[in-house]
Order: C-alpha cells, then structure tokens, then sequence
C-alpha cells in the first residue's frame, strides 16, 4: 500500500510541473502586464527607463519559461511570491486562511455524508414511495441550483427575515478575538450551504447503491434467515451500496472546491476559495497562480485517498494498480 | 417487524403507473420537460424582437415593487421589470452556454477522434492531458482564464469551452476505438480509402450522435458556470446582463430585504437545466429501463 501511494505521489509530479507550466504560458499569452499592474496609476506617468527597471526587478524581461523555473524553485524553498491584494507573502497568505477553508469544507462534508447516507436508505427502501418521490424530486433541484444563490436565499432568510444566525465573515463585526463560539456561529450558514450542494449527489449514489444491493442474493438470504429488517438494511444492503460512493468521495474535491469559490465569497469566509476570487478580480497572478496549483494538488490528493480507501474497504482490491 | 417492503424480486425496476386511467408520471414528467423547453424557446426567441419593451427602462418611482399584477416578478432597484430582465438574461446566457457547449464539443471531438484513430503515442500524450485538465477544478480554471485575459464575452466563452470538452473527448474517443474495429471499417480501408476518408467519411457520422447528446447536456453546465462567473464579477460586462449578472447586482436588494430579484433569476437557471435533466433521464430509461438513472445533471 506504501508502494502504490508512493507511486501515486510520483506520478503526479508531472501534473503538478505541467499544470504551473499551463498556468505562466497562459499569463504569458494573455494581455496582462505585470509592471502595469504593479505600478498602476503611477506607471502612465513613469519615465520608460523607471518602467524598465522595475520590469528588470520584478524579473518579468525574461521569457515565461525563465520565470516558471524560477517559480518552481522559490516553491521548493517554500517562497511563492508576495500577494499585491492581501500586502503579504503568498506562503504566509495561503498559512493563515488554509485552516478556515478546510474546517468549512471539512463541516460540509460532514454534513452531505451523513445526511446523503440517511435519506438514500430511507428512499432505497421504498423505491417510487414518496419519500424517495419527494428527495429525489429535491436533489434535483438543489443539485440544479447555483450554490451563491441558495446561499444568498439562505442570508436572507435566516440573517434578515428571522435574524437566527449572522449573514457573513468569521467573527462579529464588533469583536478582535477570535472566539469557537463565534466562529461555530458563523460557520452555520455557509457550512450548511456548502454542504446542501453537495448533498444530492450523495445521496443519489447511496440511494442508487442500497436499491441495487436490497436486489441481490446477500440480502435474499439475509432476509431468508429472518434477519431484523434493521440489520438488513444497515449491516448488508449500506455496507456494499456504500462501496462504489466511498471510492468516489475523495473524487468529489474538484465539485468541493466549485462549491467553496461561491461560498465563501458569498458569505465573505476569509478562506482561501474567497482569496482565489480576491486574486482573480485584483489580476493577483503570484497568489491566483499559487492557489490554482494548490487546487490542483488538493484534487490529485482526493484522487489518491479515493483509491486507497477503495482498497481498504474492499480486500478483493490489490494494490498493483 | 412486519416485513413492509415487497418481495425483492418484485420490486419494480421503473416507476410505472399503477394502473387506472391516471397518466404515469413519467409521462407527465417527459410532457413538463418538452413544455419548459418549448417555452424557454419561445421566450428567448420571440419576446426580443416581438415585444416592444425596453428591458433596460428605468423607472425610478416604481423601483423594488413586489411582484404583482403589472411587474409578475416585481421590479428591481432601479425600477427595471424583472421578467423582462430575466428573459433577457436567459437569452444572454443560453446563446454563451451553446456557442460554448458547441466550441467544447468540436474541441473533444477531435481530440477524441485523434486520439482513437491515430493511437500510440499520440493517443497517450493526449489522453493525459486530459487527464491534467480535469485535475485543476473547472470553475478554477475559468477563473484564471478570465482573470488573465480580463472578463468579457469571449473569455468567458473561451475559459467554458476549455473545461467542458474532456468528457467528450473521453466519449467521442470509446466510441471511435469501438467503431475501429467494425467491418466496416475494415472494408473502407481494403477499398482504398486513407486515414482522413476513413476518420472523416465513416468513423466520424458514427460518433455523432454520441457527440451531439453529450453538446445537449452540457448546455446546462455551460449555463451554470457562466453564470457561476458572472456572479462572481468575472464574466459578463453588465450592459450584457445574463443571468448571473442579474444576481449579483440583486445582492444590494437582498441585503436590504427584497428577495425576489435574487430568487427569479435563479429560478430560471434551474427550471430549464431540470427540464433538460428530465429528458435526458426519459431517453436512458428508454435505453436501458433495468437500471434507474442516476444523476444525470
């Protein structure tokens, strides 16, 4: 298993090197000027020989290949560059809002796991009952929503008209310390959004997986020895109908990081999804660049967990592959 | 405890009707599909040219009014009727979803083709590029795209089109590799005919409608992440107000109370995508009834 998760690793090595590769040639091609965006107002007043120096400074005279080999070795020593939109290192950036970001997707989560999981075997039991009508009918909906306007529903809802739960941000707009309470508060909110979006997906696979498995001979047998319905359900049909999903979930971080870019922005999260749009809107290429890359890792992670919780639920799996 | 559910064997694979004169609902949901999109055709075809009302009329006495008789969807804060607003923006976002589901399309289609007809190394040097795109988040990649290149309409178009091909190059490709090995083929090649004939004249009519299905689902995503962009503030400019945009210039109602210039224009993002879900989810029951369709948005 060590093996293969090293192999793994490796393997996406070359990903990572050719998506930052991507990433500088699609800078380099596009119309966006580094030394305007550094100097901005100021630059349509500056000498050529200023505007060049500071060209030479920034180190942008060269070609992009020069500037994404030196890019490549800043990472390693852990340099990325300096933010213009947050006036800070990119590494210390990326330190200080990563935290937020995965509690709330970790919260997320959760919270689609586990309600996925409930309401796909209530509706597996009964297929064409209502309430598989009902959920069903639901998850297409929400699965159809953009999540920035179930989240703006939800400001509005439960921020204005009831006044429940605060609209945005990580701590009250009046307090300088950073509290659980305070932050459990206002994680509510978007943690429930993020997690409602993802929600229909997992539940359409447990439904779909626990219906399949309430099909097949294990579970004949089971009820043929008068099994309590109960164990039927949750000791055979979840176990195998879980299988296909628990591969899939570590798979599902590129949806998670869709969903976390509107969240976050929506709720004003100070995440690293809300620092990415930040980046984008302000042409912030060290951070956007840095950010892009981390995604891509974080979805090269997905993958390989998905594989390897895969093999540890199912031992008929090797670790060859 | 009373086994309450049927024998495994007889559970019903479909939902069926259950007899009677009442219409089953799958009938019924096929039938709303057909009639939301005809209506979405309608909408976006028709009203521009036929109604003679400017969407972009501003009437600052009648701003913020809740939907009623006049405005059905209320009107917006600067007094704009919000049907008319939301039709407009449909029509904005339908025409960017299907110039880029029809880019991404030609885009995969011939990466797919190429990758399946050539083989060997170009097959894997191609198929693990798709592989690197689809490992960077969709919605990041457009992100960066439009930043780099600055928003407008084709940025927008172009960052969609270059995250939504991959599936399709992953179809076309099966279905080339499945198509390669038919007589067919065999006979066009001992005929005489060259690659490009071959992959031209007779693999590529055999993909098409794989391809063409494919375009027609990712319409809605199409929509959605251009939508997804705009809200952010990186798609569309706002004199080409879609769908996205209309949201994101409501946060400042919303914020003081109003909600209905954040829900409609929401709602006609997702009323279609489900009509479309609905069809496409009657045309897989009709391909292979045992197995009920999972999400298929």
């Amino acid at each position: 298993m060590a093996r293969m998760a090293g192999r793994r690793v490796l393997l996406a090595v070359p990903v990572l090197l050719l998506v930052t590769f991507g990433v500088f040639a699609v800078a380099a091609a596009s119309p966006f000027d580094p030394v305007t965006a550094y100097t901005g107002t100021a630059g349509l007043t500056a000498s050529q020989e200023n505007l060049d120096q500071i060209r030479a400074n920034l180190g942008v005279d060269q070609p992009f290949t020069a500037r994404w080999a030196d890019w490549i070795a800043g990472a390693l020593r852990g340099d990325l560059g300096d933010s213009a939109v947050l006036r800070m290192p990119v590494a210390d950036a990326v330190a200080e809002r990563l935290g937020w970001s995965v509690l709330l997707a970790a919260a997320a989560f959760a919270l689609a796991v586990l309600l996925g999981t409930a309401f796909g075997v209530l509706a597996a039991r009964r297929p064409g009952g209502p309430l598989d009508r009902c959920a069903t009918a639901i998850a297409y909906t929400l699965e159809a929503a953009p999540a920035f306007w179930l989240g703006l529903l939800a400001i509005w809802l439960f921020s204005l008209q009831w006044g429940v739960l605060p609209a945005g941000g990580l701590t009250d707009t009046a307090s300088d310390t950073v509290t659980a309470g305070q932050v459990a508060r206002h994680l509510v909110l978007p943690a429930a959004v993020l997690g409602i979006s993802q929600l229909p997906w997992f539940y359409l696979y447990v439904r779909q997986g626990v219906g399949d498995a309430l099909d097949e001979d294990p579970v004949r047998g089971a009820r043929a020895r008068g099994l309590a319905e109960r164990t039927v359900l949750l000791g055979h049909a979840l176990r195998s109908g879980m299988l296909p999903m628990l591969t899939l979930i570590g798979s599902r971080v590129p949806e998670l990081i869709t969903g976390a870019l509107l969240v976050e922005t929506v709720f004003s999260w100070p995440g690293i999804a809300a620092a990415t749009v930040q980046a984008a809107t302000a042409v912030d290429f060290p951070l956007l660049a840095a950010l892009t890359v981390l995604a891509t890792a974080a979805v090269l992670l997905g993958n390989l967990l998905s594989d390897l919780l895969y093999g540890l639920a199912d031992p008929r799996v090797g670790f060859d592959g | 405890m009373a086994d309450r559910r049927p024998v495994p064997f007889a559970a019903p694979a479909v939902w069926r009707s259950r007899g009677g004169t009442r219409r089953s609902t799958r009938t019924l949901r096929i039938a709303a599909s057909a009639a939301v999109l005809v209506c979405v055709a309608l909408a976006v075809l028709v009203v521009p040219p036929a109604v003679d009302l400017d969407q972009q009329a501003v009437d600052l006495p009648s701003k913020l009014l809740p939907p009623s008789a006049a405005h059905p969807f209320g009107t917006d804060d600067v007094g704009r009727d919000l049907l008319l607003r939301c039709v407009y923006g449909l029509r904005v976002s339908l025409v960017v979803g299907l110039v880029a589901a029809l880019a991404a399309t030609v885009i995969g289609t011939a990466v797919g083709a190429a990758a399946a007809a050539l083989g060997g190394w170009t097959d894997r040097l191609l198929m693990r590029l798709v592989d690197t795109f689809s490992s960077v988040p969709h919605l990041l990649l457009g992100i960066f795209v439009v930043a780099m290149f600055r928003p407008g309409l084709w940025p927008v178009v172009v960052s969609v089109a270059v995250t939504h091909w991959l599936s399709t190059a992953r179809i076309v490709r099966a279905e080339v590799l499945s198509l390669r090995s038919r007589p067919y083929i065999d006979a066009a090649v001992s005929g005489g005919a060259g690659r490009l004939r071959v992959a031209v004249r007779h693999l590529l009519p055999g993909v098409l409608p794989q391809a063409g299905l494919a375009a027609v689902l990712m319409v809605p995503h199409t929509m959605w992440h251009e939508s997804a962009l705009s809200f952010l503030g990186l798609g569309l400019p706002t004199h080409q107000a879609s769908l996205g945009n209309l949201v994101q210039t409501a946060r400042g109602s919303l914020l003081a109370g109003h909600w209905w210039p954040t829900l409609f224009p929401g709602l006609f993002l997702i009323v279609p995508t489900l009509a479309v879900a609905g069809l496409a989810g009657a045309w897989r029951e009709r391909l292979n009834p045992r197995r009920r369709a999972e999400l298929t948005l």
